[in-house]
C-alpha cells in the first residue's frame, strides 16, 4: 500500500478511513426545522451504522457558518444535539464540513484519539445566498459592492469560454450529466431532466447553477485496526491536503486552479490513477477547471452522485464529496476515488482527499 | 511542539490605522520575527476568532490569505466561541505534532472596533430566549451562585481586578493602562450587573496575537529559547441542561485533568509556577482556581485574598494583566496561551515570574461550556 507523498516533516502516519456516512435528503427549504432538527437524524444514522455511541467517539468537529444561520455561535446549539455529556474532545471549524474533517484526521494522526464524529449543515433557505455570500469579500473595497456569487462565477465561466477551454453547450452537457447521474440518488435536490433555463448571468444559465437548500452531513473517522473492526471496506484516507489562493480575482488566472494542482499533488492524486471523483463543482463551468487542474481522463466517474449541480448545502457540500467517494469504495464500486472540497468565490480554497479500498 | 515566535499589537479600544488585514499582519510580523524567520518558513496557517458577526466579514480567512501569506499554503479557520484562541492554537499544534507540517503560523484576532460585539450577541432568533443583558447578564447569576456556595465575602471580585490592572502596568502590550487605579476606585466603580461592577469587567479591544509553531528540529535552530507543550486539551459540553454546574462545569474539570495527565502534573497547586487564566469577569479567578485544581471546592477565594495569586505571589494568576485588561475576543484564548509560552522563555519583561518553569494558559467560552488548555515548560518534554 502506498503512503501519501512526502511531507515537510515526514513522520510515522497512522492509516485512517473513513467508516460510515450519513447525509439528509436536501430540499429547497426546511421550514419546519431547526439546524438541530435537520442535524439530528443524520448523527443517528452515522453512529447506527458503525454501532457507536457519542460516548464512544475519541474526537468530535463539524463545520458551519453563523452567516448562514444569521446568529452568533450558532454551532453551540448543534453540540446541544450531539449530546455532550459527559464532556467531549470536540471542536468547530467555520468552513465547509471537509475541513472539520482535515482537523479529525489530524487529530487522529497524534493518537489522541482513535475515532472521531465530523459534521456539517447549512440552510440557505432563510436568506438569500447569493447575498449572503457576498459577506466573504474584502470588506473595504470589494464587500460594499454586492458582488454575488453567480455573477463572479459567471466572470469565471467566460474567462474559460475566452480561453477556448469551454463553450456554452458543453456546461450544458456538464450540467445534464450531473443531473442524470442524480436520478439514482435518493437525497439529491435536482435529477434527471433539468432545463437548462434562461440566462442567470451571462454567460451561465440556471441550469448551469447548483440548486440552493438545505442540508447536512456526517462521516465517522477511524484509525487501523478500529476502522477494520467498525466497516467491511473502509475508505482509507491515502493523503489529505488543501491549499488557498489570493483573494483578488485580478490576481488570479481564473480558468486555472493552481492550488487544486498542488493539494492533489501533496494528498498523492497523481501516483496512480483514480476510478472515481467527487467534486465540489458548484457551477458546471467549475467542473472545467478542476478536470483540467485534476489532469482527469475520460475513464474517471465524475461526480457519481450528481454533485453539487444536484445538492449544494453550503458548508456540507465538500463533506458530501468525501462521504460520497468513501461510500462508493465501501460498496465496493470503486478502489481508488478522488473527493475534492471548495470555498470562496472561483474557486479560491480547494481541498483534496484521496481514498483507497484494501486491495481485491 | 515547540513555540519559537509570539507576536501581539498594542492592544486599543480601536486601531483605525490599520485594516483588519493590517492587524493580522503586524501580529504575524511580530511572531516571525521573534523567530527569526520569513514567510517562507511558514508550512500553513491556522487562524481563530468569534463569531463572523463581530466585524460582519463572512469566513474572513479568505479575505485574510494574502496578508498572512497563506497563499500557495493550508489555510484552516477555527471557531470554538471565546475558546477560540486556545483552540486555534491547539490545532496548529496538532499540524506539528501529527507531522503533517514542520513549521505553522497560528493566528487569532478581534477587530471589535468595526462593529459591534453587542450587536452581534444579540440577533433576534425565533425560538431562543435572547441574551439583552450581554455576557454580563449571563455571567453575574453564575458568580452570585458561586458566592452563595462558598461563603465568599463580596470584596474578593474587586482584589482581582485590582491586581490585575496594576499587572496590566507592566505589559506594554496590555489595552488598559489605568495608572491612578486603587482598590477604592475599583470598590466605587458603578454596579452593572450585580455583583460585577464596571471596574471587573472586561474591556472591548482591536488586537491580535499570532505564535510560531514549530517541530524539535525548528526548536534545535531557534535563536531564543523555546516554549515546549507538554499537555494541551479541549472539552465541550452542552451550553443548557438540568445537570450542568456553571459554577465549575465539569467540562474544565476534564479539561485541565487531560492537560495534568500528558504533563505528568500531580497537583498543580505545587507543580505548576503561574497560570494565564481567562477571566473576564473578576470572579472568574476564584471560581477557575476551584475548577482547575488549584484550590479545593470553597477555597478558591481564599488564595485569592491571600495574595497568592499576586505577581509576586505563590502562584501567580494573569500576570500579563489578563483579560479584565484587554479583550480582543477572538485573541485573547491565544494571548493566554502566548503569555505562558512568554513566561517560560523568560521573555515576559516586567511581568516576568522568576524561575516560571512550567505555565498553565486557559480559556473558556461559549455559556460555560467551551474549555481549552495547554500546559507549556522551559524544558522539551522526556516522552
Amino acid at each position: 500500500m502506498q503512503r501519501p507523498a512526502p511531507r515537510s516533516a515526514p513522520g510515522p502516519l497512522r492509516d485512517i478511513a473513513v467508516v460510515a456516512f450519513a447525509q439528509t435528503d436536501h430540499r429547497r427549504t426546511s421550514d419546519e426545522l431547526s439546524e438541530v432538527e435537520m442535524l439530528m437524524p443524520v448523527l443517528h444514522q452515522v453512529l447506527a451504522q458503525t454501532g457507536l455511541k457519542t460516548s464512544d467517539i475519541g474526537f468530535t468537529c463539524s463545520g458551519s457558518t453563523d452567516y448562514l444561520a444569521g446568529r452568533a455561535f450558532s454551532f453551540t446549539m448543534a453540540l446541544d444535539g450531539v449530546g455532550a455529556w459527559p464532556p467531549i474532545s470536540e471542536s468547530h471549524v467555520e468552513m465547509d464540513g471537509a475541513w472539520a474533517l482535515y482537523e479529525a484526521w489530524t487529530k487522529l494522526l497524534t493518537g489522541d484519539a482513535d475515532t472521531a464524529l465530523v459534521y456539517a449543515y447549512g440552510k440557505s433557505s432563510p436568506g438569500s445566498i447569493r447575498d449572503v455570500l457576498t459577506r466573504q469579500l474584502d470588506p473595504y473595497y470589494v464587500a460594499p459592492l454586492w458582488p454575488d456569487s453567480v455573477a463572479l462565477a459567471a466572470l469565471q465561466a467566460q474567462a474559460l469560454i475566452d480561453a477556448g477551454d469551454t463553450d456554452e453547450p458543453a456546461l450544458a452537457a456538464v450540467a445534464t450529466r450531473s443531473r442524470t447521474a442524480a436520478t439514482d440518488n435518493s437525497h439529491a435536490q435536482l435529477r434527471g431532466s433539468v432545463p437548462r433555463g434562461e440566462y442567470a448571468v451571462r454567460p451561465l444559465r440556471t441550469g448551469d447553477c447548483p440548486p440552493i437548500g438545505d442540508g447536512a452531513a456526517a462521516v465517522i473517522l477511524a484509525a487501523g485496526e478500529r476502522a477494520r473492526e467498525l466497516c467491511e471496506r473502509p475508505a482509507w484516507i491515502r493523503g489529505i491536503d488543501h491549499r488557498i489562493e489570493a483573494h483578488g480575482l485580478g490576481v488570479r488566472d481564473l480558468t486555472d486552479s493552481p492550488s487544486t494542482r498542488l493539494a492533489a499533488e501533496r494528498a498523492g492524486l497523481f501516483e496512480r490513477p483514480v476510478d472515481t471523483a467527487e467534486l465540489h463543482a458548484p457551477f458546471s463551468s467549475q467542473e472545467v477547471v478542476l478536470r483540467k487542474a485534476l489532469r482527469l481522463g475520460d475513464g474517471v466517474d465524475v461526480n457519481p452522485s450528481g454533485g453539487a449541480l444536484a445538492a449544494n448545502p453550503v458548508m456540507a457540500a465538500g463533506l458530501i464529496r468525501i462521504g460520497e467517494a468513501a461510500d462508493r469504495i465501501r460498496r465496493g464500486h470503486s478502489d481508488r476515488a478522488l473527493a475534492h472540497a471548495t470555498s470562496g468565490p472561483c474557486l479560491q480554497q480547494n481541498l483534496v482527499a484521496v481514498l483507497e479500498g484494501d486491495p481485491r | 511542539m515547540a513555540v519559537v515566535g509570539i507576536g501581539q499589537t498594542k492592544h486599543v479600544a480601536a486601531r483605525r490605522d490599520v485594516s483588519i488585514a493590517g492587524l493580522v499582519r503586524e501580529a504575524a510580523q511580530r511572531a516571525l520575527a521573534d523567530a527569526e524567520l520569513t514567510w517562507a518558513d511558514i508550512d500553513a496557517v491556522v487562524i481563530g476568532k468569534a463569531p463572523d458577526f463581530f466585524e460582519g466579514v463572512m469566513m474572513p480567512e479568505l479575505y485574510l490569505a494574502d496578508a498572512l501569506g497563506a497563499v500557495g499554503k493550508p489555510m484552516l479557520r477555527v471557531h470554538t466561541a471565546g475558546s477560540v484562541g486556545g483552540s486555534t492554537a491547539l490545532v496548529a499544534t496538532n499540524l506539528v505534532a501529527g507531522r503533517v507540517h514542520g513549521t505553522v503560523l497560528t493566528l487569532a484576532y478581534e477587530k471589535q472596533s468595526e462593529s459591534n460585539a453587542m450587536w452581534g450577541l444579540s440577533l433576534p432568533i425565533p425560538f431562543q430566549q435572547p441574551l439583552l443583558a450581554g455576557a454580563g447578564g449571563f455571567f453575574a447569576p453564575h458568580v452570585r451562585a458561586y458566592m452563595r456556595r462558598t461563603g465568599a465575602p463580596d470584596t474578593v471580585g474587586s482584589l482581582v481586578a485590582y491586581k490585575d490592572r496594576r499587572n496590566a502596568l507592566k505589559n506594554p502590550y496590555a489595552h488598559l493602562h489605568e495608572h491612578d487605579i486603587t482598590l477604592e476606585k475599583v470598590q466605587a466603580s458603578p454596579m452593572l450587573w450585580d455583583p460585577i461592577r464596571y471596574s471587573e469587567t472586561c474591556p472591548s479591544s482591536d488586537g491580535a496575537c499570532a505564535m510560531v509553531l514549530t517541530d524539535r528540529a525548528g526548536a534545535a535552530r531557534s535563536p531564543r529559547p523555546a516554549a515546549w507543550m507538554h499537555g494541551g486539551a479541549m472539552r465541550s459540553e452542552p451550553t443548557l441542561f438540568a445537570g450542568k454546574d456553571f459554577v465549575s462545569p465539569q467540562a474544565g474539570k476534564d479539561c485541565a485533568a487531560d492537560v495534568y495527565r500528558q504533563a505528568g502534573i500531580a497537583d498543580p497547586r505545587r507543580d505548576i509556577d503561574a497560570v494565564e487564566m481567562y477571566v473576564p469577569f473578576s470572579w472568574y479567578e476564584p471560581m477557575w482556581l476551584e475548577n482547575l485544581g488549584f484550590a479545593d471546592e470553597g477555597e478558591g477565594w481564599k488564595l485569592t485574598e491571600s495574595g497568592v495569586t499576586e505577581l509576586d505571589g505563590d502562584l501567580p494568576v494573569n500576570m500579563s494583566g489578563g483579560v479584565l485588561s484587554t479583550n480582543p475576543i477572538g485573541a485573547s484564548g491565544m494571548i493566554r496561551f502566548a503569555e505562558a509560552a512568554l513566561q517560560v522563555r523568560g521573555q515576559a519583561g516586567e511581568h516576568q515570574v522568576e524561575g516560571a518553569r512550567r505555565v498553565l494558559g486557559h480559556a473558556y467560552g461559549g455559556g460555560s461550556q467551551f474549555f481549552s488548555m495547554w500546559l507549556v515548560g522551559a524544558e522539551p518534554p522526556t516522552s
